[in-house]
């Protein structure tokens, strides 16, 4: 149950982008096409969901048992950058079809900020080993969905009258906040 | 690129380049901690010292990084001065650095910050960019307290924690929820660009 609950909120309530503000430069920017913001939504589930295994174990089995809290942020983000280049490495060896689909996001996902900050946010709340998972693969999941509705909504915006000095980035944060402002009514679905 | 004064080089940040408006650089922490004054000057001031030093590092060791490893040893100083930064708010500043919570360590993947480092400290000699840095980063400082002011001016009634208006108003709490702050910056890119369009 507890699983579940964690799921959800990661997903829809605490979402990463619209409520985290996370991974917003990658929000903004490859949101324009649908088809690779889902391809972006994927990389970032992956990553993520494999992040989240690799800094629980060195949090837990290596920072911790020798007092070396104030290393995280060095340690994370190492991890990081070298865990992308390894998927990098071996997606592109055992599967070139998946490494098609994910082309340049996957570099591009080391200095997004969803993923530190998703190592941070797990070893803030103290999660077990089980729910760092569940929570990995639902921030993952949510940032999809948020980046795969903005998306729907910009290719529909291109066409639209904007007036000319909100043009760009101006008018996709104001969608960007309605779409927060839709996601707030989740809050209530949990307790 | 004609070789700028280094009057230009320090303005550049404010206005032409501006960070946040310009360059869309750093997004997350501007939308992040902007509820409230302090909590923009705060984030502002812990970035600029970590540019700072960042670039004061890196221009004077550029020749010694090879340049295959360049973003990894780039990441390595950054994090160095954000773990110090992070430190110090949660010794002298226990609130704020609560407040702020997960978004200090978050400073290492401030595009700003490996944005400058790439693009200016490993080409530049390192007056020019300590003056580089400076005015990033208080450029970065303007935009984030111009947001976090109207943000908490409008959604508490308050401005750096003083009450600010009467009784009479009743604050709008969605702008400290995280709508406001999509919202707020839309608005005020649009008028930047509006200004910007003015004066050319």
């Amino acid at each position: 149950m507890e699983l579940i609950t964690i799921f959800i909120s990661a997903v829809l309530i605490n979402n990463f982008v619209l409520h985290y503000f996370l991974g917003i430069c990658p929000f903004l920017g490859v949101s324009r096409r649908i088809d690779s913001a889902f391809s972006m939504g994927l990389a970032v589930t992956f990553v993520m969901t494999i992040t989240a295994i690799v800094s629980w174990i060195i949090n837990h089995w290596i920072l911790i048992p020798y007092h070396l809290d104030y290393l995280q942020i060095v340690s994370f983000i190492l991890v990081i950058a070298s865990l992308v280049q390894l998927v990098e490495m071996f997606i592109r060896k055992t599967s070139p079809p998946l490494y098609q689909a994910l082309g340049i996001y996957l570099p591009l996902i080391t200095t997004n900020c969803a993923i530190l900050g998703l190592a941070l946010l797990a070893a803030l709340k103290n999660y077990g080993f089980i729910e760092t998972i569940i929570f990995g693969l639902g921030s993952g999941i949510g940032f999809t969905l948020a980046i795969v509705l903005m998306a729907g909504i910009r290719e529909q915006l291109d066409m639209a009258d904007v007036p000319e000095i909100l043009k760009g980035p101006g008018i996709a944060l104001i969608t960007a906040g309605i779409m927060a402002l839709g996601f707030l009514g989740f809050t209530g679905m949990l307790k | 690129m004609a070789e700028k004064t280094i009057n230009q080089e320090f303005t550049k940040g404010l206005w032409s380049e501006n960070p946040i408006f310009r360059q869309l650089l750093g997004l997350c922490p501007t939308l992040a901690v902007t509820n409230a004054g302090v909590n923009g000057l705060a984030m502002g001031a812990a970035t600029t010292f970590v540019l700072l030093f960042s670039s004061i590092v890196i221009s004077s060791i550029k020749k010694l990084i090879p340049s295959q490893v360049r973003i990894a040893s780039f990441i390595v100083v950054i994090a160095t001065f954000v773990t110090v930064a992070d430190r110090f708010l949660a010794a002298f500043f226990p609130d704020i650095s609560k407040a702020l919570g997960p978004y200090v360590p978050l400073i290492v993947v401030n595009c700003i910050i490996l944005g400058r480092q790439e693009a200016f400290s490993s080409k530049n000699p390192v007056f020019r960019s300590i003056i580089d840095a400076l005015g990033m980063g208080i450029g970065f400082t303007i935009s984030l307290l111009i947001l976090s002011s109207i943000r908490e001016i409008l959604g508490s009634g308050t401005f750096f924690g003083m009450p600010l208006t009467g009784a009479w108003f009743k604050p709008w709490l969605i702008m400290i929820l995280p709508p406001g702050a999509f919202f707020t910056l839309g608005l005020l890119m649009g008028i930047f660009n509006y200004l910007d369009k003015k004066r050319r």
